[in-house]
């Protein structure tokens, strides 16, 4: 069966380095990384020592002290030895100040930027991320360039969510009314997964994103290339990149099957029936709505879970999704 | 074998220890009260530190006056409760059951008082999140304001020539709850000075008042039905000399109840 | 004189089991010995029931995407598991159904201070089981057990069922660490000083302060998300000026000491145990009763350390990664002195001491990964992983309820009179020793990797790991209901049990087995809980008796 057959698919080599990193931390994207892996590493041995020497000792003391006859008495009965409290707490304590320090130093570079970082916002929302750019462009994914200090300043639009990216070890909730941040710095070139790693709802294990590290010199082409579509791109090509940025495509299909949201195939000009009663056409101004005050227009089968865009879309853009929709769809607008 | 007087336990030995570890557990359940509200207490620290001018603003529609009249009969009622409490152990069952009822009494104005209290607020709208009106209760409020991000993220960190590039935010709406607006209004009875403006989130005072204060309520309550059953008990002559255990511990239950209203005074109603 | 018997206790002796008939008598009940079997069916019926969902999680998990059921289903499952497992089982087990029906006896007492409230105590644990029990039939909560806010505000379902039910499992738990602080302190015999007390009281008593002193504050905090989420007060919510972090601040001030009232009961039944069946007396008993009120402290100053990624101060989290390494040291400092009790004795490897010894290996391994979560640098990778998931199942599941099915090993023969079978016993505990391990430690490589908890989808690369973990938790599933099946058996075919089959010197095992309504006659006489010399092997009985001419009561 399934199981079966990853089980034995899968050789000991390919299953100890799951997607590449080491059996116990995937790959590392900075040298931070480096860093606190050496730390778990530390712990690590620091554990397998005393686990050794308490499991060994344990072992050893049933094999030579197990009773052999019943009602057998105990050889000894010593019951206090001071030195040995005094040694077997002196040395923990030794050893969790030296693991302490050396994690608070690490933590320290982990969590503060250097000066010239280049600034990133993410907001987080049930469940997409957006990285808006310093040229104002949105994206769905973060591009950044290798080398470079990147520093994201993170909210969210709804309720508490976590930005973890796995192979740089960084970490931050996101929160709704505040700004956190976080910072990385990224090796080489190459593509890092961005996690949710705080349980917010139905879609939780989907927000999910990437981290694309641009070779050098490539990513300020990327982003003008990619800044410009508004302008640059036919509307409803430019309507399609934007629903992909904004995040829309984390609920709404383009191939008719039912996600969080309705697809948006066949959309333009059906009537919609209205958790209201009520039956509308969806046209422009419909749409328009849809964006600015979804709460108002639900439609019935589905749940009032989208965010509202007001204030995060211009009238610009809102036209190129508009006409990204129609082409979806093969209905007129309805005659006025 | 231990004799067994009708209030001796068969668990227990002698009526000391029996009576030791009811104080004990009584204090016991005290600390659980004091750790209940300790919580409230804190939230209300955290929240006056982080915006004071919301404590500073919304108090004033709060009537000293009303408060101080309940400050001093919950003190009464405490040294009533306290002459009963001796009134019990000297047997003297008259007098017990009078005190005792003179301590309902106080009880039964604080509530009537704070019923006053609260239906005014209702009234003018100072109430918590969502329901609290401007509208009803000041003159020169506009519409509800709508709380906003900061308009652009803070600066890079360093030496502030490195501006930040990132354009201001376009405000958007937060968090979850639906924006409310309101027309203008008529005045309340007790209002802020006219020169002092209204700050953001005035209703956040108000959730933490009608928090500590109706928990409070509720513990007044509480007492009131305890304080009603060994009343019943004292006028069947139940307690005397060698019981009066329930008559104590329902007295430092509410001398408890005195003491939180001692601390939540001052803090909700005196803010300079 | 010694009210053991020579002949083990037949169904006509009038034994506490049999004193008083019907239900009515049991559920009206002032005997701390039957509200603790009252309480031992309770937690065990939550037990299963949490087990359950686990088993509904485990197996959506098999594959990545869905396998059982839909997103929301798999949402409600793991947060009905945890807060059943936390607050119907874990939280009241060791107390409220060993404590009680041990608690007095160790202390030669009739019954416990304020039997009343013990009786009420756990009419408010069945009201709060039905409030939870609602909770999934009313819509199901789908939050976690933390039920953070703001999505805890402005989820649907039945959240205000489940976080009310918990409140009032919390009174429960309130009065009845409040009904044993004032046991051991008024209703001690005179001889009996402090550290002449069984180490299983020290760790009830320091548990009960904690159950006094933290309970209240998860109270009013469960309080405030309700009234956040019935009339909107908006503490807890940015939009109205709230900060949703001070509920997190609020949460864990009381579930950080929570998981010390988990754990400390557990290591005094190990304190126990370990010296019974070491036949040896009790290795550095002051330095364990003196953790364990260090334990109860220091636990009291550590919650933050759940929220070192929340956007707390860097100063905050310092602090607090520093005070949760000092909390490690008191349970270090235990295991040795466990260890070295063993040195040197005469061990008897009976189904109890199995558990001991899986124990002394499972818990170690969950305190040591506390040491990568205590750490700053590692915790932010670590933190909302499964290496977390893991860790906390090693400490409550492979500390605090192996070291309860080791006292229910160990006192089931005292509480009915029955031996089980000892073959069965013994397979049961390695089952679910191999299957717990390959369930949880299969997490921890999963945690480190990246896999984040509270997952219903996962990337592919989780999968085998996943599907091990599973099939792990299968292995120990079995284990658990082979434990019910011979338990229940040896209700009606266990062979009649002596006073003292283990040949314990804590005072229960002066009376018969079961005890009788009354506990002693007399008070037992000055002797020392963890000295064996005045006992004796029988074998026709094959339980232990006093020596004759010892010193015993």
């Amino acid at each position: 069966m399934n199981a079966l057959n990853t089980l034995l698919g899968s050789g000991p080599g390919a299953f100890l380095a799951q997607g590449g990193g080491s059996f116990w931390l995937p790959q590392r994207g900075t040298a931070i990384a480096g860093e606190v892996d050496s730390i778990f590493n530390f712990i690590l041995w620091v554990s397998l020592f005393f686990f050794v020497l308490i499991v060994g000792v344990m072992a050893v003391f049933i094999v030579r002290y197990r009773q052999r006859r019943a009602g057998e008495v105990a050889a000894s009965s010593v019951s206090h030895n001071t030195a040995l409290e005094l040694t077997w707490t002196l040395v923990p304590v030794a050893l969790v100040i030296v693991i302490f320090t050396v994690g608070f130093r690490a933590y320290l570079k982990l969590t503060v930027p250097p000066v010239d970082a280049y600034e990133v916002l993410v907001t987080g929302q049930k469940w997409n991320w957006q990285f808006t750019y310093p040229n104002g462009y949105r994206d769905g994914q973060l591009h950044v360039p290798v080398d470079k200090a990147i520093r994201l300043v993170m909210s969210s639009e709804d309720v508490i969510h976590s930005f973890f990216i796995p192979d740089f070890r960084v970490k931050q909730d996101v929160v709704p009314g505040r700004y956190s941040k976080i910072w990385f710095k990224a090796e080489a070139p190459g593509e890092h997964v961005i996690l949710c790693a705080e349980f917010c709802g139905t879609g939780h294990s989907d927000m999910i994103s990437k981290v694309i590290v641009h070779p050098a010199g490539e990513f300020e082409t990327w982003l003008e290339a990619a800044g410009g579509f508004l302008d640059k791109l036919p509307p409803a090509e430019a309507g399609e990149r934007l629903t992909q940025s904004l995040g829309c495509n984390a609920c709404h299909s383009v191939d008719g099957s039912r996600m969080v949201g309705p697809s948006y195939k066949g959309l333009f000009g059906s009537p919609r029936r209205l958790k209201s009663g009520d039956t509308v056409t969806a046209d422009e101004d419909y749409i328009r709505r849809s964006m600015l005050d979804p709460a108002g227009q639900v439609v019935e089968g589905f749940d009032p879970v989208m965010p509202t865009f007001q204030g995060r879309v211009k009238e610009k853009e809102i036209a190129v999704i508009i006409a990204y929709i129609k082409s979806l769809s093969d209905r007129e607008a309805p005659q006025p | 074998m231990a004799r067994h007087s009708t209030h001796l336990a068969h668990h227990f030995d002698n009526a000391t220890q029996q009576f030791e570890s009811s104080k004990l557990g009584m204090w016991l359940f005290l600390a659980t009260e004091i750790l209940l509200f300790g919580g409230l207490f804190v939230a209300y620290t955290v929240y006056r530190a982080n915006h004071p001018e919301i404590f500073v603003y919304a108090h004033h529609f709060l009537d000293k006056t009303l408060g101080g009249i309940n400050t001093l009969v919950l003190i009464c009622s405490s040294l009533t409760m306290a002459l009963a409490v001796r009134a019990a152990q000297l047997g003297q069952r008259q007098r017990t059951v009078t005190l005792l009822a003179v301590t309902l009494l106080c009880a039964f104005a604080f509530l009537g008082i704070k019923y006053v209290e609260y239906k005014a607020k209702w009234e003018h709208g100072l109430l918590w999140g969502r329901h609290y009106q401007p509208a009803l209760h000041d003159a020169s409020a506009g519409a509800h304001q709508v709380p906003v991000l900061p308009a652009a993220p803070p600066q890079a960190a360093g030496d502030g020539s490195e501006a930040s590039l990132i354009a201001p935010a376009a405000p958007a709406p937060v968090g979850l709850a639906p924006q409310a607006t309101a027309p203008a209004p008529p005045a309340g009875k007790h209002e802020p000075p006219a020169d002092l403006a209204a700050p953001k989130n005035v209703h956040i005072f108000f959730g933490i008042y009608f928090a500590m204060t109706g928990l409070h309520g509720i513990h007044v309550l509480a007492g009131m039905i305890a304080i009603t059953w060994i009343l019943r008990r004292a006028r069947r002559g139940e307690f005397g000399p060698e019981y009066y255990t329930p008559v104590d511990l329902v007295g430092l239950y509410w001398h408890l109840v005195d003491l939180i209203w001692i601390y939540l005074f001052p803090l909700l109603y005196l803010i300079k | 004189m010694s009210m053991s018997t020579h002949t083990p206790s037949s169904a006509a002796d009038d034994n506490y089991l049999h004193h008083g008939r019907g239900l009515k008598s049991w559920l009206t009940t002032l005997d701390h010995k039957r509200i603790g079997v009252l309480y031992l069916i309770s937690v065990l019926t939550s037990f299963f029931l949490g087990g359950l969902f686990a088993m509904l999680v485990r197996t959506e998990l098999l594959t990545s995407g869905r396998t059982i059921m839909d997103a929301n289903s798999y949402n409600q499952s793991f947060t009905l598991h945890g807060a059943i497992m936390i607050f119907l089982f874990i939280i009241p087990s060791i107390p409220a159904a060993f404590g009680n029906f041990v608690l007095p006896v160790m202390l030669g007492a009739k019954d416990v201070a304020f039997p009343r409230l013990n009786l009420a105590s756990w009419y408010l644990y069945v009201v709060g089981a039905v409030f939870a029990l609602v909770s999934i039939l009313a819509g199901g909560v789908d939050t976690g057990w933390t039920f953070y806010t703001p999505y805890s505000t402005s989820t649907g379902g039945a959240v205000v069922w489940l976080t009310m039910g918990a409140f009032i499992l919390g009174f429960s738990s309130i009065f009845t660490g409040l009904n044993f602080i004032v046991t051991i302190h008024k209703l001690r015999p005179a001889w009996m000083g402090w550290f002449k007390m069984p180490l299983f009281l020290w760790s009830l008593y320091a548990t009960a302060i904690i159950q006094v002193l933290a309970t209240p504050v998860l109270g009013i905090t469960l309080v405030l998300l309700v009234l956040e989420r019935t009339f909107g007060v908006g503490i807890f919510d940015p939009a109205l000026g709230g900060d949703p972090v001070l509920y997190q601040h609020f949460f864990w001030f009381y579930s950080h000491p929570a998981v010390y009232i988990m754990i400390l009961p557990a290591m005094g039944i190990i304190s126990e145990l370990v010296s019974v069946f070491s036949r040896k007396h009790i290795f550095g008993y002051r330095f364990i009763a003196y953790s364990s009120i260090a334990i109860a402290i220091f636990g009291f100053l550590v919650w933050g350390h759940h929220m070192f990624t929340s956007g707390q101060s860097g100063l905050a989290n310092m602090i607090f990664s520093a005070l949760t390494f000092s909390v490690s040291i008191p349970s270090a400092i235990k295991v040795f002195n466990w260890l070295t009790t063993m040195y040197k004795g005469s061990l008897r490897l009976d189904t109890p001491m199995l558990y001991v010894l899986s124990f002394l290996f499972l818990f170690t391994i969950g305190g040591l990964t506390g040491l990568f979560l205590g750490t700053l640098a590692t915790d932010i990778h670590l933190h909302d992983t499964y290496f977390v998931v893991a860790h906390f199942h090693y400490v409550m599941m492979g500390g605090t309820l192996i070291a309860f099915l080791g006292g229910l090993h160990y006192w089931w023969p005292k509480m009915f009179g029955r031996m089980y079978s000892e073959k069965w016993g013994r397979t049961a505990a390695v089952m679910i020793f191999v299957g717990f391990n390959i369930t949880f430690f299969t997490q921890f490589v999963m945690g480190s990797k990246g896999m984040p908890r509270r997952y219903y989808n996962y990337p592919p690369e989780f999968t085998i790991y996943h599907q091990i973990s599973t099939y792990g938790s299968y292995l120990l599933a079995a284990g658990f209901v082979l434990i019910a099946v011979y338990l229940i058996a040896s209700l009606f075919k266990g062979r009649p049990a002596p006073a003292n089959p283990w040949g314990a010197g804590t005072m229960e095992w002066q009376c018969a087995s079961p005890p009788p309504y009354y506990n002693f006659h007399a008070a037992p006489a000055e002797h020392d809980p963890y000295d064996f010399s005045h006992l004796r092997y029988d074998e026709s009985i094959d339980g232990y008796l006093p020596a004759p001419g010892a010193q015993g009561s």
